[in-house]
């Protein structure tokens, strides 16, 4: 017996309920695999070798190119504050109710001269004020005007010692209240360290820095992300790797496997 | 005995650079896609300025309370669309409404993961841009771009009877079928000369460490926050083109489309 020809609209139902479950089937499969994927050692590593090709591509397109700077008919009224906003312990809030008094910066590590500097011997330094954006790894930005002093100088009168790779920031604020390991950290290279806009500044619109934006004293890397710009500063050290740091990547957030160059 | 037909001809259509180039560009729009959207999740609006405050703000995915129960809403300037499961709110693994901007099924990763999301991101962002310089040195090159692509002066001034056949689904047969016409042409220009350019430069717009490069260039796309809206706003205007393309890759004939996208060999419609 002849096959009855089904309609021309059922073979075309059918048609199309066929690739609507092959475009589901790839899509779902796609999704897990790329899943899947990001818990795989192998294929995160080459994923993250275009980090590296980023990092070396901008390093010779501007070595010394300046982040762009503002009027201050650009700065909104607040300058918004994001990640810790208050120190947790009682360590910190006491340095706030002494208004910072017994708080100093210490520069050590790969250095000829260790210092140890109180916030009026910062503030007799030369000083640089700018007006530039602050652009967060989660989209926003924010554009603010702060004052401080060169890292430049710093690591002059600290005489860095020619092995030293990097610069390592280290905070005052836990980021686990209950856990003495998460004290946020940071680290840049040489390139950013000696970069005539990275100062650490302790105003903000022409304030002395608030709690909430990283008082008494922060880091401002200009041409990075949020996220590398280390608030609540007490320490800095020159060191060769991140080997004996934390979690070895050189940072807070770059443990957690964000990315340690934050230029993009 | 029914009369010997005669096929109509195989025509070698897409020469191997143009399959190759394109499956690959498929890929990297997907990955970039949904891992771009995951990466919006981290900060769900957009902005048409410098900077992110509210008075600059026009566009915002978030969620609102409802009877007590939480609601996706969706804001553009200043109307306010309910778009509870898929914006603002969506089904999690677990079964329960999860507070997302976007729905774990269109994102890469699937949870929110910002750090992943940028491994995949900025690693296909560069495949991307090395595969879009070729295909443009390619098509200049090759001649495809004067031959191909570029309409003639009379294709510019049928564009009236193509705008007509397309919207009646009427489509070109035998040899008018040779060449691409005048609306996929104007089609496939504004995308490779106009869309993809722009969203490759807003995506640089976004990293701190490109604005430097040149003072202000930024500035010429509105500033960082227009920049990143304009990203967006063209990675809308692919997905629409994406969607006309594959409707009519369906229309014109699915297997003789993706035959020629395959093996090159394209069969002229009788």
């Amino acid at each position: 017996m002849k096959k009855l020809a089904k309609p021309r609209f059922e073979q075309r139902r059918e048609r199309r309920g066929f690739m609507r479950a092959g475009l589901a089937l790839a899509a779902t499969g796609g999704l897990a695999g790329c899943d899947a994927l990001s818990h795989n050692d192998t294929a995160v590593d080459i994923l993250r070798s275009a980090e590296s090709l980023s990092n070396s591509v901008h390093r010779v397109l501007g070595r010394r190119a300046m982040a762009q700077e503002f009027s201050p008919s650009d700065v909104p009224p607040v300058f918004r504050a994001n990640g810790t906003t208050m120190p947790p312990g009682e360590d910190y809030a006491e340095m706030v109710a002494t208004g910072f008094a017994d708080w100093r910066l210490t520069v050590d590590g790969l250095v000829g001269k260790p210092l140890e500097l109180t916030m009026q011997e910062l503030q007799a330094m030369p000083t640089r004020t700018q007006i530039t954006r602050h652009d967060c790894v989660e989209g926003w930005s924010c554009i603010g005007q702060w004052k401080g002093v060169r890292l430049s100088h710093l690591l002059g009168l600290a005489q860095v010692r020619p092995e030293a790779k990097f610069v390592v920031f280290h905070c005052l604020d836990q980021m686990d209240a209950d856990d003495e390991d998460t004290v946020y950290y940071e680290s840049i290279d040489m390139d950013d360290a000696f970069h005539e806009q990275t100062i650490l500044a302790w105003e903000l619109n022409g304030k002395p820095l608030p709690v909430a934006n990283g008082a008494p004293l922060r880091a401002r890397i200009e041409r990075q992300l949020g996220y590398k710009q280390p608030k609540y500063l007490h320490r800095i050290e020159l060191v060769e790797s991140f080997a004996a740091l934390r979690g070895g990547r050189g940072g807070y957030w770059e443990d957690q496997g964000y990315n340690w160059y934050g230029g993009i | 005995m029914e009369p010997a037909v005669r096929p109509p001809p195989l025509l070698y259509r897409h020469r191997l650079p143009v399959r190759v180039m394109h499956w690959i560009n498929v890929l990297c729009l997907v990955i970039l896609l949904m891992s771009g959207l995951q990466i919006f999740n981290a900060h769900p609006a957009l902005y048409w300025s410098q900077d992110s405050r509210d008075s600059t703000r026009i566009m915002q995915i978030t969620q609102k309370q409802v009877d007590g129960q939480w609601r996706g809403v969706t804001r553009i300037g200043g109307a306010e669309f309910d778009t509870h499961g898929v914006l603002g709110t969506s089904l999690g693994a677990d079964g329960e409404y999860a507070a997302r901007a976007f729905p774990s099924w269109a994102t890469i990763p699937g949870t929110q993961w910002l750090a992943m999301a940028r491994v995949w991101h900025f690693f296909f962002a560069w495949l991307f841009v090395v595969n879009g310089i070729a295909y443009v040195l390619w098509t200049i090159f090759s001649g495809h771009l004067r031959r191909d692509m570029l309409p003639t002066r009379g294709e510019w001034r049928g564009i009236g009877r193509s705008v007509k056949d397309h919207l009646l689904l009427r489509h070109a047969h035998g040899e008018d079928a040779r060449r691409y016409n005048v609306l996929q042409n104007i089609a496939y220009l504004t995308i490779v000369f106009g869309v993809l350019p722009l969203i490759v430069l807003g995506g640089w717009a976004m990293s701190p460490m490109m604005d430097s490069f040149a003072p202000g260039w930024v500035d010429l796309l509105g500033g960082r926050q227009a920049a990143r809206t304009l990203h967006f706003v063209a990675a809308v205007l692919l997905v629409a083109f994406v969607l006309v393309h594959l409707f009519e890759v369906i229309v014109t004939g699915l297997v003789n489309n993706l035959r020629s996208m395959v093996t090159g060999y394209w069969r002229l419609p009788k």
